[in-house]
């Protein structure tokens, strides 16, 4: 925020070029050349590779043999992977839906400095700093037959309820959900709280002089300021999703059955415990194209600050 | 806290509110509604604690939830020693620490080159170059084991610390040039006058000046590389080698029932983390907003 909120717009008179110096020093060019050769051997020099490999059968001995677009094609009839994918989609809307609507509304109950306040945030976004793996075992704890849920259960008289959470294909990806959300909130929450501070609180002020209700103030005049954050804590919360692997290789690793198979985690078994390389890395390629149009989106956003402070 | 103690205008004392009551029901609703959710939401870690510092006896015979009826430091010496928890920390300080300075000087350099000089395409390279971090890390695991194969670095630290470092540049590289370019050219300007160099001006007077984007960035970088997981089981396959967060993984399968120790063990990984968040609270805060908001 600090860092693009100070941007020099693009529009303003041109800067004396080359920061002062008539041409860009030749060791400025090696300042900017090192740093992209690390990024592109490690980053898209790979990713191109796993295009190419998604095209190809291979165990990763000898030579790697093209078979074309088959992969995707047997993706298309794979049950896991179908699964995988619809809980992805779950997961997606589960994990962006409850942490925004968590961190939204702590956001706004913690927005005014208050006695406590500064406690209470801090209380919210102290998971945020544990690993996904961390928290996964936090709430594996809780999970047991005999943890905190099930005793809870119990102590208020709804034993029915009580279940192995984890071991039942049925529960065991809405209970990884439920951890991964517990730590996603304080991040969302933090950054609708920097949303909030930037937005005009004169307005809310006028609108309240006019009589219009908290929530009206909040629908009306609050909300439609955010949608930068918006724009940003959707494109980052659906990446994240894609992204997400740790949490659940940590609580259930995929199972029971499957049941809490992600797209990620299905990637990760093809590619480094059957050593179905080809087939892994076409899983890779479909978490990419479905990721691309939100980073395209992140981007977008990105080049708009920079251009647009 | 204390900030948020000083700016407190609600006291009704000075600014006495219509009906004063109301207000003063208000405050008292909100507590009621934020103490016991504060108090639910660092439940499950108080928890943990707890159970690390039982015995396995009194687990055993009287479930994980059970008011504690021991008090014991065998999950956390398990956890350390059997477990291997020391040594995986001692790895992870060992690929962190030259991760983390080695990805702000490369983001630094690409930062300064991209923000102060007229370099052709510069905002396409930027973007090209946070689009790499912004990747989903499955479509370069593979390949990156291989590429770490062929450099004949597979299975070591190097590799760890290369892929963080690689992976992370973009976003680092971002940040750093947004604020690099807030820096009056003034500054920079004097100091060629007097016949500093391009390289002097980035060790006088550019990278000084950023001294607070770098801590923020140095905070969370060292989180997020001493909380990965997935790029170590890729390119580590020797379990002697495997950083905390790895190791976390490998002692639950092998202590399956040992809840005090998997406790114990996941409160170490734990620790370092909190300690750079409370250390660096605000640092790290500002950090998370860097790149991501407006």
């Amino acid at each position: 925020m600090t860092a693009t909120a100070v941007d020099v717009p693009v529009a303003a008179p041109p800067r004396k070029g080359a920061g002062g110096f008539r041409r860009v020093p030749k060791v400025v060019w090696l300042f900017l050349l090192v740093p992209a050769v690390v990024e592109v051997a490690m980053v898209f020099w790979p990713a191109l590779n796993s295009f190419y490999l998604s095209l190809t059968k291979w165990n990763g001995l000898g030579a790697a043999k093209p078979v074309g677009l088959k992969n995707f094609r047997d993706l298309l009839s794979d049950e896991v992977f179908l699964g995988a994918l619809k809980n992805n989609v779950i997961w997606a809307v589960g994990f962006g839906g409850l942490s925004v609507l968590g961190g939204l509304a702590l956001a706004v109950a913690l927005n005014r400095p208050r006695r406590g306040v500064g406690l209470y945030r801090s209380a919210i976004y102290l998971p945020m700093v544990f690993s996904l793996a961390v928290t996964g075992l936090f709430w594996r704890v809780q999970y047991q037959p005999d943890g905190t849920i099930n005793t809870l259960l119990g102590a208020v008289g709804l034993q029915s309820l009580e279940r192995q959470w984890l071991a039942d294909p049925t529960t065991a990806l809405y209970a990884v959900l439920v951890a991964a959300v517990w730590r996603q909130v304080g991040y969302v929450m933090v950054l609708y709280l920097a949303g909030l501070k930037s937005t005009d609180p004169t307005l809310d002020d006028a609108s309240a002089v006019d009589g219009a209700g908290s929530w009206q103030r909040f629908r009306y005049v609050t909300w439609p300021q955010l949608r930068g954050v918006n724009t940003v804590i959707f494109a980052v919360t659906v990446i994240d999703s894609l992204r997400t692997f740790d949490i659940v290789w940590a609580m259930t690793q995929g199972g029971p059955y499957h049941s809490s198979e992600l797209l990620s985690t299905y990637m990760f078994q093809q590619g480094f415990t059957f050593l179905n390389l080809g087939y892994a890395s076409a899983i890779a390629v479909v978490i990419f194209a479905l990721a691309i149009v939100f980073i395209i989106t992140y981007l977008v956003r990105a080049t708009r600050e920079e251009v647009n402070p | 806290m204390t900030a948020t103690a000083m700016v407190d205008v609600s006291p009704p004392a000075t600014v006495p509110s219509p009906a004063g009551h109301p207000r003063r029901k208000r405050r008292w609703v909100f507590h009621a509604v934020m103490i016991p959710l504060t108090l639910l939401w660092v439940a499950p870690m108080i928890f943990v604690v707890v159970v690390a510092f039982r015995s396995f006896d009194d687990i055993s015979a009287n479930g994980t939830a059970a008011w504690p009826k021991s008090f014991s430091w065998n999950g956390f010496t398990t956890a350390l020693g059997a477990g291997a928890m020391g040594r995986a920390m001692w790895i992870s300080i060992q690929v962190t620490v030259p991760a983390v300075i080695l990805s702000l000087l490369l983001a630094s350099m690409a930062a300064y080159a991209l923000s102060r000089f007229a370099i052709p395409g510069r905002r396409a390279i930027l973007l090209t170059m946070l689009a790499g971090n912004l990747l989903p890390p499955q479509i370069l695991l593979i390949p990156v084991s291989r590429v770490m194969d062929s450099l004949g670095i597979y299975d070591t630290l190097i590799a760890l610390i290369a892929i963080h470092v690689g992976f992370g540049l973009g976003f680092y590289t971002f940040v750093l040039q947004g604020f690099m370019r807030s820096i009056p050219s003034e500054l920079t300007d004097a100091a060629r006058i007097d016949g500093a160099g391009p390289t002097q001006i980035y060790a006088r007077i550019i990278m000084p000046l950023c001294r607070p984007s770098l801590a923020a960035l140095a905070a969370l970088a060292t989180t997020w590389i001493f909380n990965d997981l997935i790029w170590s089981i890729t390119v580590i396959r020797t379990e002697a080698k495997l950083p905390v967060t790895a190791a976390l993984l490998n002692l639950q399968g092998g202590y399956v029932s040992n809840w005090n120790v998997v406790a114990a063990a996941s409160i170490v990984a734990a620790v370092p983390t909190a300690i750079v968040f409370f250390a660096f609270q605000r640092h790290f805060v500002s950090g998370l907003l860097m790149g991501s908001t407006k």
